[in-house]
């Protein structure tokens, strides 16, 4: 209630200042994306790098990360903030990718039966995950934080202590020498390395011609679909077709002509797998269960009033987001290629919610595009932190330094800006009455 | 007058909650197309007779209720809200049971969305069956069109009016199919005037249909516009049940405040209350949640007993928790001549404001901690009392803390086994007088008295009450008293001042009729005195 009255408030105050109001209110919005955008052109300028080395870099990472940030949605719309837990998940693909490479199953056969193993892990550790969610309401974030912190000592008792004393193994390239334990790092080149990567990689520009093609399509339907029920928000599909065109014209011009982008390849087949999952996505939003998701994320007692079981419907939501944090982790390492037992999926929570919080998102609100934007300049970030820090101060330690610092400080300041946005809109409304 | 069949009976209805009885047997019959108003003060007992209509769980989890109720002659027995909706009961409630981020459609089939099968739902089963909003949209539209209203389906909630919201609730309640009877609880309570009358037509548009409507609220005017009859409880029982026909404004506020009073302070004539104003409040706003002040004008002379009453949720309670900085706040505050700093506890209590909370479990009191250090602590640690300074640090001084308490306990008679004794385990009555020590140990001039008799049996409610008194008449404190039960307030105020939507309806004298303070409690005190000479003549 007392939120609609400050929306409705902050919409008069909207038209009634006119243009400076609107780009107020839009700064006011947006200051954590804007913050970033401009670390970034700051980055990209002091590290001396081509444009090209960049985007390859990203496109990478993109591939390699994207999933990960995709999979913290589900539990945002259904109000339960944002999933630490999703560590747990990371490690069900990882209990999965230790016993592929111990069976020595490469490929993508490899990589299909990973998922094949990691998905009945996920769930039921996305289901304890949940009904500990459920006797912690209100401090989920916290509460996954900490789930996330124990869970990493039984990972670790059953990969240190168990493997070789309770579970027979007996694999010189896997287990540490004194037989007990699996080793710190694996080596996953001639395993599941690039099992879904390489399957077929396709040059940038032609990538770039695909996606503002469909881009365009959508936007287009997407428009006319609102302006049959007469709806007056569709300015923004216009400005989206417009956006897309201006990328299909950039996609010609990079095959016309041939600059140094053209050795980019895009791996195909995992941007396919995100645009799945981004269809799941919005796809769910509008089914019976999204639905209950968005009524329980919105307001758990009018939720359970209407006779919603609102305990499900959340375990649901952590038992879908596990369960893609478990497959995200899994496209994570089959590009990077060798797994750190004890260390990879330490910082995924983290990273993950860090970019999608510089997208935009809050612990209220997450879309796709918040998830991609987020993903772009967080791991731009990433790449250019170290060798701007190197150009500038003459040391990269200082630039990786600052990469972390910047990590650990997103989320810190993003959760500050949210509740003080929140505050200041409190303050408004009651100074309007 | 409506002759259609009775929808439902209620019988002999009785309610205990922990060997408190809040119903006393209570006979209600509804009929088909009839507008049945239900009035009372807080507490009379609509609320608890209505969660037995609607099977709330917080009935049967308390032992659950005795008589019986029929729905249209058969008799029926609700476990469950669930049970209540088959049963075609339907419901608007006092605080809107909608999620502000859907569309209007969204929120009119909440939880009875139209589904549709697509690719994954025949794999997946029913969970991931898609909306379809085509058909939930027309419904919707159906719905919004009976009742009259012009709202656009797919708009969403967040941003609407007010009014709007209690329309799309309405709209939400006759879609569903089978509905019968509809339970209004206070439904104009929020709304401008415009959208009352909006939402009267309505109902009457709606009982036109056949469907029974309780309508539960405190405007008499409103009941008198659309009520075929009227059913008035006090202290969980049927007072009166009237035709509209037979009754008049005048009487239904008698019925609804009426009580015998016992007047406690004997006006001795001598009381000499001409010193001038201690307080002036100008334009007080304060954002008490449930509790909101919207521009209060008062003035408080010195050494008076001033009582503030009202309906709960009028914003009465807020008054003093604004003063004392408890809530944001705004507006002016003129203490002794000098403005006082708004929104800040320490200023207040620097001033020689102190407080009694309506919250005494809560805010009140430290449950865990003996009665010397609740009765010390505020004075600790604003005027640096029972402390003793060793240059660079303090201590509490313990033998004056106990010197004091022990003063205290003997001089307001709190029963204890001593001055180290836990606050959880004393009686309600013994922790109220804690909490008014510890507000006396303060050395105020002006006490805010907060529901000082909420909770407390018969016995130490006069206990409390006569200490009040006391304090007045001995020490010429001006004490401000917030209760919701008039009969207190007019047992020993001065001046009783009323709440109504967040602002002062008006000021009585405690001689004054139960009529007057009926009318002004259902905030149609000003409104009705100015008609009355059209009408009535």
């Amino acid at each position: 209630m007392s939120e609609n009255t400050s929306l409705n408030l902050q919409r008069d105050k909207g038209n009634s200042l006119g243009l400076g109001g609107i780009v107020k209110k839009i700064l006011f919005d947006n200051m954590v994306t804007i913050l970033f955008v401009v670390l970034c052109i700051f980055g990209i300028y002091f590290s001396g790098q081509s444009l090209a080395f960049i985007t390859g870099e990203l496109i990478t990472r993109i591939a390699r990360n994207a999933f990960l940030v995709l999979s913290l949605i589900i539990p945002v719309l259904a109000g339960m903030g944002l999933n630490f837990g999703i560590v747990i998940g990371a490690m069900a693909g990882q209990i999965a990718i230790i016993a592929v490479t111990h069976w020595k199953i490469t490929g993508i056969a490899g990589f299909l039966l990973c998922i094949l193993i990691s998905t009945p892990l996920a769930i039921l550790f996305g289901y304890f995950t949940g009904r500990l969610l459920n006797k912690t309401k209100g401090q989920e974030m916290i509460a996954s934080m900490i789930l996330g912190f124990f869970a990493n000592g039984l990972y670790q008792l059953l990969f240190l202590f168990f493997i070789g004393t309770i579970i027979p193994m007996k694999n010189p390239t896997l287990v540490l020498s004194g037989g007990i334990g699996i080793k710190n790092t694996i080596d996953l080149s001639g395993g599941i390395k690039y099992a879904v990567d390489g399957l077929y990689r396709m040059p940038l520009s032609l990538a770039l011609l695909i996606i503002s093609l469909i881009l365009i399509v959508i936007n287009i339907y997407k428009y006319l679909e609102t302006k049959k029920i007469k709806r007056k928000d569709n300015e923004k599909y216009l400005f989206s077709v417009g956006a897309s065109i201006l990328l299909l014209i950039l996609s010609i011009a990079l095959m016309v002509f041939r600059t140094s982008f053209m050795f980019i390849k895009v791996p195909f087949v995992t941007i396919l797998v995100i645009v799945a999952i981004c269809i799941f996505n919005v796809f769910i939003v509008k089914t019976k269960l999204g639905q209950d998701f968005r009524t329980v994320g919105q307001d758990m007692h009018v939720a359970n009033v209407s006779g919603i079981n609102v305990d499900k419907i959340r375990v649901t939501a952590i038992i879908i987001s596990t369960v893609l944090a478990a497959w995200g982790q899994l496209i994570f390492l089959q590009n990077i290629g060798t797994l750190n037992t004890y260390g990879s999926h330490e910082q995924v929570g983290m990273f993950a919610i860090a970019a999608l919080l510089i997208g935009g998102a809050s612990v209220t609100k997450a879309t796709n595009s918040q998830a991609i934007i987020g993903i772009i300049l967080f791991h731009t970030l990433f790449i250019v932190s170290p060798l701007a820090g190197k150009n500038l101060l003459g040391s990269a330690q200082i630039g990786e330094y600052f990469r972390v610092f910047v990590a650990y400080g997103v989320i810190g300041v993003s959760l500050g800006l949210h509740a003080f946005k929140q505050q200041i809109e409190a303050k408004n409304k009651f100074k309007s009455q | 007058m409506k002759n259609g069949a009775n929808i439902l009976q209620m019988k002999n209805i009785e309610k205990e909650y922990f060997g408190n009885k809040v119903l006393k047997g209570i006979n209600l019959s509804v009929r088909a197309g009839e507008i049945h108003a239900l009035l009372g003060e807080n507490g009379a007992g609509k609320s608890t007779l209505m969660n037995i209509l609607f099977g709330m769980p917080v009935i049967h989890s308390t032992g659950g209720y005795k008589g019986e109720f029929l729905i249209e002659g058969r008799k029926v027995d609700i476990k469950s809200p669930k049970d209540a909706m088959n049963e075609g009961i339907g419901m608007v409630h006092q605080e809107f049971m909608l999620v502000p981020g859907f569309t209007v459609t969204e929120n009119i089939k909440l939880n009875r969305e139209i589904l549709k099968h697509n690719l994954l739902s025949r794999v997946f089963g029913e969970n991931l069956k898609s909306l379809d909003y085509e058909n939930m949209n027309k419904d919707a539209r159906k719905a919004l069109n009976t009742i009259g209203i012009n709202i656009e389906e797919w708009a969403t909630i967040a941003g609407m009016p007010v009014g709007y919201m209690q329309f799309v609730e309405i709209a939400r309640e006759i879609d569903k199919s089978n509905v019968k009877l509809l339970v209004f609880d206070e439904p104009t309570a929020v709304l401008t005037e415009s959208e009352a009358k909006t939402l009267l037509s309505a109902m009457k548009k709606l009982a036109d249909s056949g469907i029974a409507i309780i309508f539960i609220t405190h405007r008499l005017d409103e009941v008198m516009s659309v009520a075929d009859s009227i059913t008035i409880l006090r202290d969980g029982e049927v007072v009166a049940t009237r035709d509209k026909k037979d009754t008049n404004v005048m009487e239904l506020a008698e019925l609804m405040v009426g009580r015998k009073i016992e007047r406690i302070a004997k006006s001795d004539g001598k009381r000499n209350l001409s010193k001038g104003n201690i307080m002036t409040i100008k334009n007080l706003k304060v954002q008490m949640p449930g509790e909101e002040v919207k521009g209060v004008n008062l003035e408080i002379k010195e050494g008076e007993i001033l009582g503030i009453g009202g309906l709960a949720g009028q914003g009465k309670i807020g008054i003093a928790n604004g003063i004392m900085g408890l809530y944001n706040s705004d507006g002016e505050v003129i203490f002794r001549g000098k403005k006082l700093k708004l929104n800040s506890p320490e200023e207040s209590l620097n001033n020689g404001i102190a407080f009694v909370s309506e919250d005494r479990r809560g805010v009140g009191l430290l449950l865990d901690t003996s009665i010397e250090e609740n009765i010390t602590i505020t004075a600790m640690q604003i005027k640096k009392k029972f402390i003793k300074n060793y240059f660079l640090f303090t201590q509490l001084s313990k033998s004056e803390m106990r010197q004091h308490s022990l003063k205290m306990i003997k001089e307001l008679d709190i029963r204890c086994r001593g001055p180290q004794q836990v606050t959880r385990r004393l009686s309600g009555g013994n922790q109220q007088k804690v909490c008014i020590a510890r507000a006396l140990t303060m050395e105020p001039e002006i006490l805010f008295v907060s529901e000082p008799t909420r909770g407390i049996d018969i016995g130490a409610k006069k206990l409390v009450l006569d200490l009040l008194l006391k304090l007045n008449r001995e020490k010429g404190m001006t004490i401000i008293m917030t209760s919701s039960e008039l009969g207190e307030l007019r047992a020993i105020c001065d001046r009783i001042a009323i709440v109504s939507e967040g602002r002062i309806e008006g000021i009585l004298k405690p001689e004054d009729s139960d009529a007057e303070f009926g009318l002004m409690m259902a905030g149609h005190y000003s409104k009705l005195r100015n008609r009355e000479g059209l009408e009535d003549a």
